[in-house]
């Protein structure tokens, strides 16, 4: 895999500078690697990875596992894009096994995602069951630890 | 009441204690200190390597194993050599595993040097070689690397401190604390000055698999050096398994078969579950250590770029997890620069002194570290910097006012 998206996947604030340097490209050809990469749709954004239940505790994250009729010719593709058209939800996936579309929320407390679900996900047609995971713990999220000691054992010794 | 000055032996009285200590006991101390001074991984040993711990654990493996260690992780030894560094070494009775490479050091000058006679130890390095070569009454003869030579012991260097009471050379390379390496090259120029000698050679390898931009090449697999070198490894560096304490020495079977008595004596056998841990680690980890020497890579050429960009000099290092940037231009000796950036930043690194003498303008600086850990260490060293300057400007400007 390219070091570039390996590095950017990991670190996206790393400087064009930086990651020339650590690639051993020039900063011209980072530059045209990551706008390329932009260009296709490869590199689809840069967010920061917040952990929400230290900002605020009631802040809640769940997981909607739906049961859904496909449309004929359609499948569930009209479905899962009506259904990404919410700000609320933050992703949605198109599962294998015994649902269908994994829809993630989070809202600022347990009632506003239960109030969502029942009010704009449930009444949806061709959605013929809910059930809603709320998430109680993040221990890791898009490879990084959140729940980990940050003390660095190390430098006691040589 | 007992005057313990008056019972400790005379040798364990004059050696001193590591230079890197010292700093770490203050930074200890200190809040929201970051480091770059630990000589250790930051990666935690992959987990199968972890898993056959515990395996070995559960299955009840809890005994002691021969002197020279388990013959399976021994056989397991010789064919990563041969396959990693063209190396060939019978496990039967060319092999002994140890406590660390560490111990292999401990056990390999015990086994060589006699009183008075004298080992020959490229500085700046490790910090071990000397004082246990006082412990035996051997005498240390530090070679003084430099800069200019990118750190590397020269031919020249080395033969201008022969004598006829040199038993030992120290080959500690890639080297901790300047990242130096000897490529073929170079170690040919060694063995040119050593073949029709007598003159051993303890060739520390321990950050072996930790060579960037070619292989690393051990001056075992030069003709004419493998019956006059002793070999020292281990899977603290390569795998992350310092505190498993396991390493190994590798040598012609007369020296091994002393040293291994020396080790049964002293230790009996290193540590059996380590010693299953480690089997796997050399069976199934070429891919796992391939992919931290990458990310140690990486992040090397940040630190050696972003050093240079805040104005330190620093040589290009090629192996080991550190750069060894000189701190000259800032008119600080090595103590008083370390001891400065731990307290006005609160960033701590290695004088080049705890090193030998000749580390004296240098700082060892570990990035052993995540890339965010690094960049904000350099963040705070540039600060540091511009403050220092500013400083050191104003008071120039003061002193011709005054004048």
């Amino acid at each position: 895999m390219d070091k570039l998206v390996q590095l950017l996947e990991k670190n996206a604030r790393i400087s064009d500078q930086q990651l020339a340097v650590m690639t051993g490209l020039s900063v011209e050809e980072v530059r045209e690697k990551i706008y390329q990469y932009e260009k296709k749709g490869i590199l689809r954004g840069y967010k920061a990875l917040i952990d929400w239940e230290q900002y605020d505790s009631d802040y809640i994250t769940s997981m909607i596992e739906l049961k859904v009729t496909p449309e004929k010719d359609k499948g569930f593709e009209d479905v899962a894009k009506q259904i990404m058209e919410f700000d609320e939800v933050e992703s949605v996936y198109l599962m294998s096994g015994t649902f269908d579309l994994c829809v993630t929320v989070t809202g600022r407390d347990f009632h506003e995602v239960a109030l969502f679900v029942a009010e704009q996900l449930s009444p949806i047609e061709s959605v013929v069951e809910t059930s809603t995971h709320f998430v109680l713990r993040r221990y890791k999220d898009r490879g990084v630890k959140f729940y980990d000691s940050k003390s660095d054992e190390r430098g006691k010794l040589l | 009441m007992i005057d313990y000055n008056s019972v400790l032996s005379e040798k364990a009285r004059v050696i001193k204690p590591s230079g890197i200590r010292k700093f770490f006991d203050i930074a200890g101390q200190m809040e929201d200190v970051i480091s770059l001074g630990v000589g250790e991984p930051d990666f935690s040993t992959p987990w199968n390597v972890r898993n056959a711990g515990i395996q070995s654990l559960k299955k009840g493996k809890t005994v002691y194993t021969s002197n020279s260690g388990l013959i399976l992780l021994r056989q397991e030894i010789a064919k990563y050599l041969k396959r990693r560094f063209h190396l060939e070494y019978h496990p039967d009775d060319e092999m002994t595993i140890t406590v660390g490479g560490s111990e292999g050091i401990d056990i390999c000058i015990r086994a060589l040097v006699n009183p008075g006679e004298e080992v020959l130890i490229p500085e700046p390095c490790f910090v071990s070689y000397a004082p246990i070569t006082t412990l035996t009454g051997g005498v240390a003869v530090p070679i003084e690397t430099r800069a200019a030579d990118n750190f590397r012991l020269t031919g020249e260097a080395l033969r201008a401190k022969i004598t006829d009471k040199t038993k030992l050379l120290i080959l500690p390379y890639p080297n901790n604390p300047t990242g130096a390496v000897m490529r073929t090259e170079h170690l040919e120029e060694i063995a040119r000055v050593l073949r029709g000698t007598n003159i051993m050679v303890l060739s520390d390898e321990i950050y072996a698999e930790l060579t960037y931009g070619g292989k690393h090449v051990s001056i075992a697999s030069l003709e004419g050096m493998r019956e006059r070198t002793i070999l020292v490894n281990g899977f603290s560096k390569a795998y992350s398994m310092t505190g498993w304490r396991l390493g190994y020495v590798c040598g012609p079977e007369p020296l091994i078969r002393e040293m291994t008595k020396i080790h049964q004596f002293a230790i009996m056998c290193a540590p059996t579950t380590s010693q299953y841990a480690a089997i796997e680690a050399v069976r199934n980890c070429d891919g796992a250590i391939r992919k931290m020497h990458d990310e140690y890579d990486m992040r090397r050429r940040l630190i050696v770029d972003g050093l240079r960009n805040i104005g330190l000099d620093c040589f290009e290092p090629e192996g080991a997890f550190y750069v060894f940037p000189s701190i000259q231009s800032t008119g600080l000796s090595s103590d008083a620069f370390c001891e400065k950036l731990l307290y006005e930043k609160k960033v701590a690194v290695v004088p080049g002194t705890a090193f030998g003498a000749s580390g004296e303008g240098y700082v060892r600086i570990s990035y052993s570290y995540s890339i965010e850990h690094i960049l904000e260490a350099l963040g705070r060293i540039e600060a540091f910097l511009l403050e220092h300057h500013a400083a050191e400007q104003a008071r120039q400007k003061e002193a011709v006012c005054t004048e």
